[in-house]
């Protein structure tokens, strides 16, 4: 897809305009991405003036174990979004909730992507791949989710694996993980990764990366693979009821005069302090709010092995095992070897005292000279 | 083994483990000692000494007057200790969690207070264990190992809450584990006196209080 | 038995305790026991920090008695206890130690330091270890009676005089009566005048009272040793004679060891509970003056005097009291030490110290403190209710040229009597 070949048509830029899209709409996407992602202001007028002059990325859209939330995330609203303007910028080439085709047709498109823009398309990923069993588990088209991942990533740009699931196992892979799920980074060692956790992520997230893809390349990740610019500060870091955890003001319970207060919800299990997201700074639903502005406590979901960190309500101080069982069998152990040690103790002390001569008046004889 | 898997792993089967062995270790610790008996009293005496031994107890928190200047940095540190243990409010939440009772916590800038005390009155019983003459001809290697799995706490605890160091989770994670260590030190080092000084101080009380001493 | 090395171990074994055991768990190496010992204080070496006295006996629990220790001695991690360490633990345990028991006052763990050092005491003994003198001074009780080694004979004819001085008769060996009167070793030999005293004090009272010559002394060398057997000995003849002249109190004498070998330790050594009641004679003077029976007239003038606690006798014994309300009775100028009662600083004699040759010069050494303690006071007077007290101080008043007198308390209270015409 080199440029010459590029008649304005086929440019965004091009395709936005014969979309109906204003140039003023595109000016604004480009701008609550640019200052979602932290970048300077400068970079608005950048990535605008990429975006129109590049042509539609193609992607594979790959849905493994999962729920659609991902999908939803990204497209359900009720009014069209800044956000669904994404897909205005990408040939979504094979997602098998989205396309219209089915069967051998929907198969077919797939593949005629990944010859057509062979190392040039974007694979994005939601859902966990399980391996357990050859991974029978999951199968699309009788192509098991693993085999096909293998066969898509080989020529891919770049994955982005959206969702907890695709970046790190997710509820799949949660304790027991009867399918031996597993994330794409596990399988994939080849390709660059960028991982947009969240259960689901925030749209604007999903898009905003995206964006960055198409302009300006792989942002800055972050030791999970997490784009930075997202996932650089904890929720807690950005909290609006952050300085109530500071004066030590907690809601003890979801009803009680703190969580009406809005104090600090660290008490009832917010895991704010160790999740890294944006959702205490880009929120949800156009901005309009986010889990603990609602009062629930963060559940942590765009960590790794959220779900197996122990319940979303105990605080994040506690264990996240319940270890009564445990204690009390220590408790017993303790007390069955105490009993031994103090039975061999007493033996001990008693052989001693069968052992011992009196000490005599001829004793201080014997040294008195 | 990543920061949230480390983190992961402290707060449910390292606790557990850690949990465990303290328990067990408590447990055989304290019967090692009760199974040694105590002679029986055969003389007249004063007073059974059992209200005594549980008076000593108490009163031994503090000093004899003279006793001060020798313990007043000690006596600081363990306050401090306790305090923070204690009265952390994410801390009362691990009790309330394990216990069922809740106390409620103070305020972070008194912790942070304790803490910071804590932690620089540690370093001077430190000095002492070296430049003390007593304390010094008293130490082992052991004492050295065990000072540092006391300091551990303090110290990761005051960076994660403040936020120092590499990274939150990370710190947090660092922070459990060396209490963990703690934990699992407690009933192998001298760090038992944490639990058998009631005991000491009960058995010296009521040896006492039976020929009508307070001491 | 002969002593040996293993018996000396094997005592160790036998002795250590629960109390022991909770003791040795908890230290934490503070050394703040050391702040409380005149050894130390008076001398700065560390290496009379009273914990480190024990340490043998520690290395035994710990490799005996618990798990830990066990599996380190599987490793090879233990060190054994040699002859020679119990050999350098005689210097530590006899010679520079009253057993006075202030470090059990302050250990901040609650430790009874001094309560181990009695049975390392034990262990060393055991093992032939004991102090010669202390040896020397056992035999001669068993033999004579007297740890100074007086008779009964000579305590006749003190008794004679006595009754010749005050007309009074002095019972021995009469049954029946309310107390058996035991003296120590030094009142028979420098503070015999008690005897009248006594005498006196009682008739007045109305008081019963005899000697036994099965037992005249109340000394226990055995307890100072930790020959429990021969303490028991020793015990045995004053619990035999009081039974046999049927007599329910006995009077133990201004002397703090003593108090503590008749009073506490005497029926756990012989293993059984007295048919009879101890007390110390401050108890019993006191207990008259409370009934009203003791009419003494108040100081002339107002002297200051002070008073110094035995340890054996108030820390360790528990009689505290007796003796502030006597003092308190007769003079308006008492004056507390700074430390006193439980807390008092121990005089540097007792333990058996003061009949240790090798510990002489330590035991002049460490009477800097009481020479202190006193001088703060700026009193001439110092009152006692133990002979080995009495001893040291009048010695270390001597050795630094103080204007002080020492009295016992037994003695001012006579003292103090009201003449028949004053009442």
């Amino acid at each position: 897809m080199t440029e010459e070949r590029v008649d304005k048509a086929e440019t965004l830029g091009g395709s936005l305009i014969s979309n109906g899209v204003s140039r003023r709409t595109f000016l604004k996407f480009c701008s609550t991405v640019a200052s979602a992602m932290a970048l300077p202001p400068a970079a608005a007028k950048a990535m605008a003036e990429k975006l129109s002059q590049a042509t539609r990325q193609s992607v594979i859209w790959l849905s493994f174990q999962e729920c659609t939330g991902c999908t939803e995330s990204i497209t359900r609203s009720h009014k069209p979004t800044l956000e669904s303007l994404i897909f205005d910028f990408i040939s979504l080439d094979y997602h098998h909730t989205l396309q219209a085709a089915s069967g051998d047709a929907a198969e077919h498109a797939r593949e005629e992507a990944q010859k057509k823009h062979k190392g040039k398309y974007i694979l994005i990923v939601d859902g966990a791949i399980p391996v357990k069993d050859g991974g029978v588990y999951s199968t699309i088209a009788g192509i098991t989710n693993l085999q096909m991942l293998q066969d898509v990533a080989k020529d891919a740009m770049a994955i982005v694996s959206v969702g907890t699931c695709a970046a790190y196992g997710g509820l799949p892979k949660a304790n027991p993980n009867p399918t031996g799920a597993v994330a794409v980074s596990d399988i994939v060692k080849d390709k660059p990764i960028i991982n947009i956790p969240g259960c689901p992520p925030i749209p604007v997230v999903m898009t905003g990366v995206l964006a960055h893809v198409l302009t300006f390349g792989i942002p800055e990740l972050d030791s999970h693979g997490r784009p930075m610019a997202f996932f650089g500060d904890s929720i807690h870091d950005r909290c609006y009821r952050r300085p109530f955890y500071d004066k030590g003001q907690f809601a003890k319970g979801f009803d009680d005069e703190g969580a009406r207060k809005g104090w600090c919800l660290f008490e009832v299990g917010c895991k704010g302090p160790t999740t890294h997201n944006a959702c205490a700074t880009v929120k949800w639903n156009n901005g309009t709010s986010f889990p603990i502005q609602s009062g629930h406590g963060c559940i942590g979901c765009s960590e790794p092995d959220f779900w197996d960190a122990g319940s979303f309500y105990k605080p994040l101080s506690t264990g996240s095992m319940n270890m009564e069982g445990w204690a009390t069998g220590a408790l017993a152990a303790g007390a069955a070897v105490g009993v031994a040690s103090g039975l061999l103790n007493s033996n001990t002390k008693s052989k001693a005292e069968a052992k011992h001569e009196p000490v005599t008046l001829e004793d201080m004889g014997a040294k008195n000279e | 083994m990543n920061e949230v898997e480390l983190l992961n792993w402290a707060r449910g089967p390292g606790l557990a483990y850690a949990t465990v062995f303290m328990v067990f270790g408590l447990t055989l610790r304290v019967l090692e000692i009760l199974s040694l008996g105590r002679p029986k009293e055969y003389a007249k005496v004063r007073s059974s000494g059992v209200k005594e031994g549980f008076r000593t107890i108490i009163r031994r928190n503090l000093p004899e007057k003279h006793c001060w200047k020798y313990i007043t940095a000690t006596y600081i540190f363990h306050v401090g200790l306790f305090v923070v243990i204690f009265f952390f409010i994410p801390h009362t939440q691990l009790f309330k969690d394990v216990f069922g009772v809740f106390w409620d916590g103070w305020p972070n800038y008194i912790i942070d207070f304790f803490t910071i005390l804590s932690i620089a009155t540690m370093m001077y019983v430190l000095i002492q264990r070296r430049v003390n003459p007593a304390r010094r001809i008293l130490s082992r290697p052991s004492d050295y190992f065990v000072w540092l799995v006391t300091f551990l706490p303090l110290v990761t605890g005051y960076m994660a809450f403040h936020r120092i160091g590499p990274d939150y989770t990370l710190m947090l994670a660092m922070h459990i584990l060396s209490v963990e260590l703690l934990m699992v030190m407690l009933p192998v080092t001298k760090l038992v006196h944490a639990v058998t000084f009631a005991m000491a101080r009960y058995y010296n009380g009521s040896n006492a209080g039976r020929k009508g001493v307070k001491v | 038995m002969t002593t040996s090395l293993e018996q000396g171990i094997n005592t160790l074994k036998r002795v250590i305790d629960a109390p022991i055991a909770s003791y040795f768990s908890s230290c934490t190496g503070c050394g703040i026991c050391s702040s409380a010992c005149i050894f130390f204080t008076e001398t700065g070496d560390p290496k009379y920090t009273p914990i480190r006295r024990v340490e043998p006996m520690r290395r035994i629990w710990e490799q005996e008695y618990t798990v830990i220790g066990k599996l380190k001695k599987l490793i090879g991690l233990a060190k054994e206890v040699t002859e020679q360490d119990l050999k350098d633990n005689v210097e530590l345990a006899f010679e520079s130690c009253t057993t006075c028991g202030r470090c059990s006052m302050v250990c901040p763990i609650g430790n009874d330091i001094v309560y181990m050092i009695r049975r390392m005491r034990e262990g060393l003994t055991a093992a032939g270890l004991a102090p010669k003198e202390l040896q020397a001074a056992a035999v001669r009780t068993m033999e004579t009676g007297s740890v100074m080694g007086f008779p009964m004979k000579t305590l006749e004819a003190m008794v004679k005089a006595a009754e010749e001085e005050t007309g009074i008769e002095i019972n021995i060996d009469k049954p029946d009566v309310d107390y058996l009167l035991l003296l120590s070793s030094a009142e028979v030999m420098q503070f015999n005048e008690i005897i009248s005293s006594l005498a006196k004090i009682f008739k007045e009272a109305g008081v019963t009272w005899t000697f036994s010559s099965k037992a005249h002394e109340a000394g226990n060398p055995g307890m100072h040793m930790g020959a429990s057997e021969i303490e028991a000995m020793m015990i045995n003849r004053i619990v035999e004679a009081a039974e046999e002249l049927n007599i329910k109190k006995v009077i133990s004498p201004e002397c703090g060891h003593a108090y503590m070998a008749i009073r506490w330790e005497g029926p756990n050594v012989i293993g059984r509970p007295y048919p009879f009641e101890v007390y110390h004679i401050i108890e019993v003077l006191d207990e008259l003056r409370a009934q009203g029976k003791l009419h003494t007239r108040a100081s002339s003038g107002t002297v200051p005097m002070t008073f110094h606690d035995p340890c054996q006798a108030a820390r360790r014994g528990g009689v505290n009291e007796p003796q502030r309300n006597l003092l308190n009775m007769m003079s308006s100028n008492f004056k507390e030490m700074n430390d006193s009662m439980a807390c008092n600083w121990c005089c540097g004699g007792g333990g058996g110290m003061n009949t240790i040759e090798k510990a002489e010069p330590l035991v002049r050494k460490v009477f800097h403190r009481k020479r202190q303690q006193i001088e703060e006071l700026d009193v001439n007077i110092v009152v006692t209710m133990c002979a080995t007290c009495r001893n040291t101080l009048e010695e270390g008043v001597e050795d630094n040229g103080m204007d002080v007198t020492v009295l016992g308390l037994t003695e001012v209270v006579a003292n103090h009597l009201l003449k028949e015409n004053e009442s």
